[in-house]
């Protein structure tokens, strides 16, 4: 608590003692309006202050017109200690109403607290100088200390280290970096003292986009903030008008002015829709930092919205299911090629190319390929890789190449090479499904996911073979990427609940824009997922799906209860206050006490230890 | 351009509402969001006028929330 808040305590401990006090003198009518006036004045100056000063701006119906109005109007029908009774109750109220939204403030700062604001840049002359990360230029080098969180993007130059990647991904084990390797913004350093070369600038590094997401995640509202928003827009105005109204109309006609008089004051107390004004952007904001501290970068409210009413999840293959990193199991040679010259032929004819298998078919030759061997290198769209290797046409790929030649397609994921026009052989492949992929897919349809559906560019028995180890409900196989956008059309037209894509985002960006929600795994130091996806998972483990879908459901039930709670008791004292069975206490408490308690209600958002 | 500032002792959700809904109808802003829990303004406004859209933008706060400050 704040110096300014125990001030604000004393005082109403203060006045709840001269309250009490007021109860045992035995004083007169006029001595104890005075001392009453002199208690009411003591803990309610600054409510009249701020509301004549708010009507002078005109700024009619805020919090403080409202309480000044109705204690105001106590006094002015001799209910002296209701008057003080309630100022102090909403003085209290508002105390508690302040401390939780300086503890939820506090939470959340914590929660960014990931960027450091220094950086240790290295001088020409090798000394270094602590300066803040928007002055470091690209290029330069800095050093960071074991225990301090790496301030910027760059490439580790010198020295080993594990880096703790926790504060980005959620995940507990430590990243072992050595020179070469990319060292990531947000990350602390446990071990050693590394150079890192800046590779971006402060405002494009990974923690700086990671901040920004989170921090303007409140701008894309859910149809529940917006509901609340327009919802507060006409509520005051109506329940001010009907407290006039009532103030006014009823006693014209059986008259009893005073007591319609209080009642409409009962009105007024409640009309102020501060709880749900606070609490749901709140609940969602929790929601949403919760969240990013496992990983999950959430754009959205409406996309953590649309998120708990998944029904169906769209899976990408290759890199989001599996591991994305293929072996060669089997080399079958045609005659008059071996095993190692046939590798060694498709390994040379894919030798410029990046693809997870071409990667694979170098990896598993193993040795030295002189680029001075391929040349005229050409992209078969659909197909596959031509290339003149030591002056023979040489193509790989797959089976559409050598359809014309009468060879059996294989089941699995599998290369075929042609030389000269000739078949010369084939090479199979496997990809190994991650360990936690049959885990999240059980996960998902226990939090309610009615159908899970593959889809992927592989040969259909590799598609059926993964769909059933990790029990998926469907697949659709040898997709082109243009066809795995038509295939979540036709899934979208289905109906049902929201359609959520899952993919690693550099492929299949169309994709992840056409579903309802597109989720990009393992974006983790890769700009394109990060932008692409409405979701993004930090590290590439799909069991992360459940816990995001569990997050936005439970901040989906807060919100949900927060609205009940605020509006089922306003509406009742309402009620009650019109028939005349609500006293100005419960109005207050209906106002403040139930602000309170939807705030410290929505700060169970931000905690993610128990979904 | 996107611009992000602070908002000292904003201490009123519906006030940071009402305030979002002010700067939005200034001329020459494209959009403008006040973070209750951040305590920041988001503005997206056009370059050339910005201080005379800020000037108001303050005019708006101080008039909803008078101990309210925007930093610039």
């Amino acid at each position: 608590m704040g110096k300014k808040e125990k001030k604000r305590l004393r005082r109403i401990l203060i006045v709840a003692v001269l309250l009490i006090a007021a109860a045992f003198l035995p004083w007169d009518r006029p001595v104890s309006l005075l001392w009453y006036l002199a208690v009411y004045l003591i803990i309610g100056w600054d409510v009249l202050y701020k509301a004549l000063r708010n009507i002078r701006r005109g700024q009619v119906f805020d919090e403080n017109f409202l309480m000044a109005i109705a204690t105001v109007g106590a006094f002015a029908t001799a209910e002296y200690a209701e008057a003080v009774f309630v100022m102090l109750f909403y003085q209290t109220g508002e105390l508690f109403q302040d401390y939780a939204v300086g503890k939820s403030r506090a939470s959340i700062a914590a929660l960014m607290d990931i960027r450091p604001d220094t950086a240790n840049l290295e001088r020409e002359n090798g000394e270094t100088e602590e300066v803040d990360p928007e002055d470091v230029a690209v290029g330069t080098v800095i050093v960071v200390k074991p225990g301090e969180r790496v301030p910027l993007d760059g490439v580790v130059l010198e020295g080993c280290s594990s880096l703790d990647t926790a504060a980005l991904t959620g995940e507990a084990l430590p990243r072992d970096v050595a020179p070469g390797d990319a060292c990531i913004s947000g990350c602390v350093n446990l071990t050693g003292v590394l150079r890192v070369r800046v590779t971006r600038a402060c405002e494009e590094s990974t923690v700086s986009k990671i901040l920004e997401m989170v921090e303007t995640a409140g701008e894309k509202k859910s149809v529940s903030e917006a509901f609340i928003t327009r919802f507060a827009r006409y509520y005051t105005p109506c329940v001010v008008l009907t407290a006039a109204a009532l103030a006014v109309i009823p006693p014209l006609f059986v008259g009893g002015w005073g007591d319609w008089f209080h009642r409409a004051l009962v009105f007024l107390v409640v009309s102020c829709p501060c709880a749900l004004v606070i609490s749901v952007p709140l609940s969602f904001f929790g929601g949403i930092g919760g969240a990013s501290r496992c990983g999950i970068l959430i754009k959205g409210g409406n996309y953590l919205e649309a998120l708990a009413k998944v029904e169906t999840v769209a899976f990408d293959k290759t890199g989001t299911l599996t591991q994305g990193r293929f072996t060669v199991t089997e080399v079958l040679p045609a005659a008059p090629f071996s095993a190692e010259s046939l590798l060694e032929t498709a390994a040379l004819a894919e030798r410029y190319s990046d693809h997870p298998i071409a990667v694979s078919l170098r990896d598993a030759f193993g040795k030295t390929l002189e680029s001075s061997r391929v040349t005229q290198v050409e992209e078969l769209a659909g197909r596959g890789v031509q290339a003149t290797v030591d002056g023979r046409t040489v193509c790989v790929g797959s089976h559409r190449l050598v359809e014309a030649m009468d060879i059996p397609a294989s089941s699995g994921t599998t290369v075929y090479v042609t030389v000269d026009g000739a078949y010369a052989g084939q090479i199979e492949l496997s990809d190994q499904l991650k360990p936690d992929a049959a885990a999240a897919i059980a996960a998902l349809k226990a939090a309610g996911v009615k159908r899970t559906v593959l889809l992927t560019g592989d040969t259909a028995a590799a598609a059926a073979d993964a769909a059933q180890a990790l029990g998926v409900d469907e697949s659709r196989a040898e997709l082109l990427p243009h066809q795995k956008v038509e295939a979540v059309e036709q899934l979208l037209a289905r109906g049902g609940g929201t359609l959520v894509f899952v993919g690693d985002g550099i492929n299949d960006a169309p994709v992840l824009t056409r579903a309802d929600v597109g989720i990009a795994m393992g974006a983790l130091g890769s700009d394109a997922a990060i932008e692409a996806a409405d979701v993004v998972l930090m590290d590439d483990r799909p069991s992360k799906l459940a816990t995001a879908i569990r997050i936005s459901r439970r901040t989906l039930r807060i919100v949900r209860q927060n609205i009940v709670l605020a509006l089922g008791v306003k509406g009742l004292v309402l009620v009650l206050g019109a028939l005349g069975y609500a006293s100005m206490w419960l109005a207050v408490f209906a106002d403040v006490g139930v602000a309170f308690l939807a705030i410290l209600n929505a700060m169970r958002c931000l905690q993610t230890k128990h979904l | 351009m996107k611009k992000r500032y602070t908002i000292e002792d904003l201490c009123c959700a519906n006030c940071a509402a009402k305030m979002e809904e002010g700067i939005r109808k200034i001329e020459g802003v494209h959009s403008a969001h006040v973070n209750f829990l951040t305590q920041k303004l988001t503005l997206d406004a056009e370059d050339d006028r910005l201080d005379a859209i800020l000037d108001e933008a303050e005019r708006i706060i101080k008039k909803i929330e008078p101990d309210c400050v925007l930093q610039r």
